[in-house]
């Protein structure tokens, strides 16, 4: 992609601190980043946000030299810049502040400040010396704390002070933050932007990666967008409402609406690199039930595979009021009928993934209550869960889902057999009947059933691992991003499969970030912002915009 | 007896350790004089192949517990000093009590099983490393022994215990029958039930497991507690061998052989897929490498050496890089 082609709100401006310029990646087949041009000012707090896949920290890779770029040009203050590791950025003036706290909890706040960069005297640490930095450091921050103390007593909001104080003893001119405060409560997110406001008064510029809306608008200055490898947008922030945000972040067209939708300057509107296929025509007139918009990455499938609004059965399956988890899930209330199909939307990080493993018990919740079928329910493991014919496929296939060098048909029967328990093993053949059954059925394109699994393309592990829940006859399916990384066909299958299993009556819980396929699959939706359920979308209402609205809307 | 001798897998982990002993069996045929006198004497048959058996049995028993506790990804360290707390307790129960034949067994057993359950528990509860928490009772393990004998070497003429291990049933050592026997049974006991599946579900992918409901700390603890009671045989076939318990000296090692023995048979150190033949084939060729050693005047303080290097090759031919270049070799050599 040629350079001119991205034009940047940014260019007016003399000469950016950081410039990066059709930085791509790939692994493999995958491009990670596509021509991403990024431009981040001196003094500023930037943020940097984007789904699950859009590059982000592919991006931070690539600045920090953890990973090699394949193609494109780093500037910092108008010098090339190459660097071959972390500590080489480091030594140019780009300090990093990842997700993981990188600091060794049984030394001293002093001695992780100033390890590997320690100041010697006669050949030995002086300890003095590094007292002093430390001290230095952390004054920085507009912080006192007893330096000699041992990082592991500190709160998780210290350690993280400590790990920036560390970062900026190299005299960066340039603080990378992934995901600062994705283990911090309110006061201590709080403490830290004040800290980053600070630095920043004082001439440094951060990048700041996140995915907390609230957050963004709290610190932010400039906010660029990343999706589907691609950069998407750059904007200040008082030029970026919430809605165009969200949809930028989500790819989804912005339409001007009955509602407060039309707060961003319409001029703006162009730099929103929306699918192609957008057409506005078109979708203005979607009073129908069919979906309003087309999404250009999957063909949509034929219409009457929405499945009607029906009227809400009285009795319900599974309802969750109030329920809550410290650090996941602050307030949901839910409820799924038999054969409903019931989206969970949100940001990544909203507590959709969250609010799942509470319901499959692999979290317990704090307070609140839950019941299915009637009955009161509070799973205290997946096996509880799966008792009472829960089931759940994980967002992380590879991790939780398959179990890699076992062959389709073992990773088939494996729910199927632990809920049969050791002794009461299926015979050979009633193996072979139910996985080949399964196998036609779900369509799962695999050499053999004696293949290993992790042989097989990522949507055929998907759907075998839905044949391994449908091979125990649950109540309630949990789809967490089931259609992750799968191809378009295999896409459609899936949704095929929930339409014909929730006619059968079972209940589902489909969690997605792609809104089309909430909209296509579910009669109803539920919002969560923040760990918090705070809408719920049904009948002909529910539409993309609506579910967008309710993530962007700020209270 | 066809449907868990499973061909694929057992066929591909049995053919290193198979044609592995093939070639020492060569070796020693041309290089080696009178390995192969084999004698018969009061219905026993004496001869080097059969001490090979008799000391291979030993290793072969506790390497199928072994086997099982590797394919769910752990490792246990114990196995030796494990060897050595049965011995003692068969000793002290044949000497001084009067205890009938069965309870000595049973109790050897019951010891074996609960110092494995004692690290399964430090396994699944507390979340110990299993090199770690098997460490433990590998060190201890051998001071409890201690205990037990008074810190003396425990002598007896227990007819029926000292006739264990030096009897031969249809020209075999019994020994080598105990081993067949419970390579078989657990063969069967994890193939014809789940838990053959379960073992190397929670072996390849733990999490994946719980998330599909099964119980993976109880198959662990189930596959520890197995192989202390597989340890706990093998101590009262080594006490029953030299008719005497040596807290010190019984076991001494042997964990590290059990290792080796189900490595080199086909069962990757990071857990999944296991193969209790396999396992038995590795017993055998440690001991026939041993004994060629022996044979060939190698000095016991070298003897160790070989056999490193033996783990050496098969830890290098299990390594992910080495598996990956030799496909590609192999695919960039097709047309």
């Amino acid at each position: 992609m040629p350079r001119g082609n991205v034009v940047d709100d940014l260019v007016s401006e003399p000469s950016p601190l950081l410039r990066v310029s059709a930085l791509s990646k790939r692994y493999g087949r995958v491009a990670a980043l596509d021509a991403v041009d990024l431009d981040v000012s001196r003094a500023s707090i930037h943020a940097l946000m984007g789904e699950n896949g859009a590059g982000k920290s592919t991006l931070i890779k690539c600045l920090t030299g953890a990973v090699s770029r394949d193609s494109g040009r780093f500037q910092l203050d108008g010098r090339d810049l190459d660097p071959t590791s972390p500590r080489d950025a480091e030594g140019a003036g780009i300090s990093t502040v990842f997700q993981e706290i990188n600091l060794i909890p049984h030394m001293s706040i002093a001695e992780n400040i100033t390890l590997g960069r320690e100041s010697f005297r006669a050949g030995l640490i002086d300890r003095k010396a590094a007292r002093r930095r430390a001290e230095g450091a952390i004054a920085r921050l507009g912080l006192s704390i007893d330096v000699s103390r041992e990082v592991s007593s500190c709160s998780i909001a210290i350690q993280q002070l400590v790990a920036i104080a560390r970062a900026l003893d190299v005299q960066a001119r340039l603080l990378i933050l992934d995901e600062p405060t994705s283990s911090l409560d309110r006061t201590e997110t709080a403490r830290l932007f004040e800290t980053l406001r600070r630095l920043r008064d004082a001439g440094l510029a951060v990048l700041f990666v996140t995915h907390f809306l609230d957050q963004v608008y709290a610190v932010a200055d400039q906010i660029t967008v990343l999706r589907d490898a691609k950069h998407v947008a750059t904007r200040a922030t008082s030029a970026f409402p919430r809605l165009e945000l969200v949809s930028a972040m989500l790819g989804r067209a912005i339409l001007p609406s009955s509602t407060s939708v039309n707060a961003g300057p319409e001029q703006q509107s162009p730099s929103l690199a929306t699918k192609p296929s957008t057409n506005p025509s078109q979708a203005v007139s979607s009073p129908s039930g069919s979906p309003p918009f087309t999404d250009g990455s999957s063909a949509a499938p034929p219409p009457e595979s929405r499945p009607e609004p029906s009227p809400r059965p009285t009795r319900d399956l599974l309802s969750l009021r109030a329920v809550s988890l410290a650090g996941s899930i602050e307030h949901a209330d839910l409820s799924i009928a038999p054969g409903e199909a019931v989206g969970l939307a949100g940001l990544l990080g909203s507590g959709r993934t969250e609010l799942a493993k509470v319901i499959f018990g692999l979290d317990r919740a704090d307070s609140g209550s839950m019941s299915l079928d009637g009955q009161p329910y509070s799973p205290r493991s997946p096996r509880d869960a799966i008792a009472r014919g829960v089931a759940l496929t994980p967002e992380n296939r590879k991790a939780d889902g398959i179990v890699p060098s076992l062959s389709v048909r073992e990773n088939i029967l494996l729910a199927l057999q632990a809920r049969l328990g050791v002794w009461r093993s299926l015979s050979t053949r009633r193996r072979r009947d139910i996985a080949a059954d399964l196998i036609a059925k779900l369509g799962v394109k695999a050499a053999s059933a004696d293949a290993p699994i992790a042989s097989l393309s990522g949507g055929n592990q998907q759907k075998a691992l839905l044949a391994r829940w449908l091979a125990t006859d649950p109540k309630l399916l949990i789809l967490d991003e089931p259609t992750r990384g799968i191809d378009v066909g295999a896409k459609q299958a899936i949704e095929r499969l929930i339409a014909s299993l929730i006619s059968g009556g079972l209940g589902v819980l489909f969690i997605s970030s792609e809104l089309p396929e909430i909209v296509r699959t579910c009669t109803r939706a539920c919002v969560l912002r923040d760990r918090r359920t705070v809408a719920e979308v049904a009948g002909p209402s529910l539409t993309e915009e609506r579910v967008m609205e309710a993530i962007a809307t700020h209270d | 007896m066809t449907s868990f001798l499973r061909p694929r897998p057992a066929l591909t982990s049995l053919a290193w350790p198979l044609a592995a002993l093939a070639l020492l069996v060569l070796f020693n045929l041309l290089f080696t004089p009178g390995f192969f006198n084999i004698e018969l004497r009061d219905a026993r048959l004496f001869g080097t192949p059969i001490d090979i058996l008799n000391h291979a049995s030993k290793v072969a028993i506790v390497a199928v517990g072994m086997t099982l506790v590797i394919a769910t990804g752990g490792v246990d360290l114990s196995v030796g000093a494990v060897v050595a707390i049965a011995g003692a307790i068969a000793a002290m129960l044949a000497t001084r009590t009067q205890a009938p034949f069965p309870l000595v067994v049973l109790a050897a057993l019951a010891a074996g099983g609960v110092a494995g359950l004692c690290n399964g528990v430090l396994v699944t509860r507390l979340r110990l490393q299993p090199i770690v928490a098997t460490l433990v009772l590998m060190v201890a393990g051998r001071g409890v022994a201690q205990l037990i004998t008074d810190g003396l070497i425990i002598t007896f003429e227990h007819r029926e215990l000292s006739s264990l291990a030096n009897t031969s049933f249809a020209l075999l050592p019994i020994p080598a029958w105990i081993a067949i026997a419970l390579a078989l049974a657990t063969g069967l006991l994890t193939r014809r039930t789940a838990a053959g599946m379960f073992l190397e579900a929670v072996g390849d992918n733990d999490r994946a497991c719980r998330y599909a409901g099964v119980n993976d700390r109880a198959i662990k603890l189930a596959a520890y507690a197995f192989c202390g009671g597989c340890a706990g045989l093998a101590g009262l076939v080594e006490c029953s061998y030299i008719k005497a318990a040596d807290a010190n000296n019984a076991g001494l090692f042997l964990e590290l052989d059990v290792i080796l023995a189900v490595v080199i048979g086909g069962t990757s150190l990071s857990g999944g897929r296991f193969s209790i033949s396999g396992s038995l084939a590795g017993a055998v060729l440690i001991q026939t490498l041993t004994k060629t050693m022996y044979m060939h005047d190698v000095s016991a303080d070298v003897a160790p050496l070989p056999k490193a290097i033996a783990v050496l090759a098969v830890c290098v031919l299990q390594s992910p890089v080495v598996k990956d270049r030799v496909s590609a070799a192999f695919s960039r050599g097709r047309p």
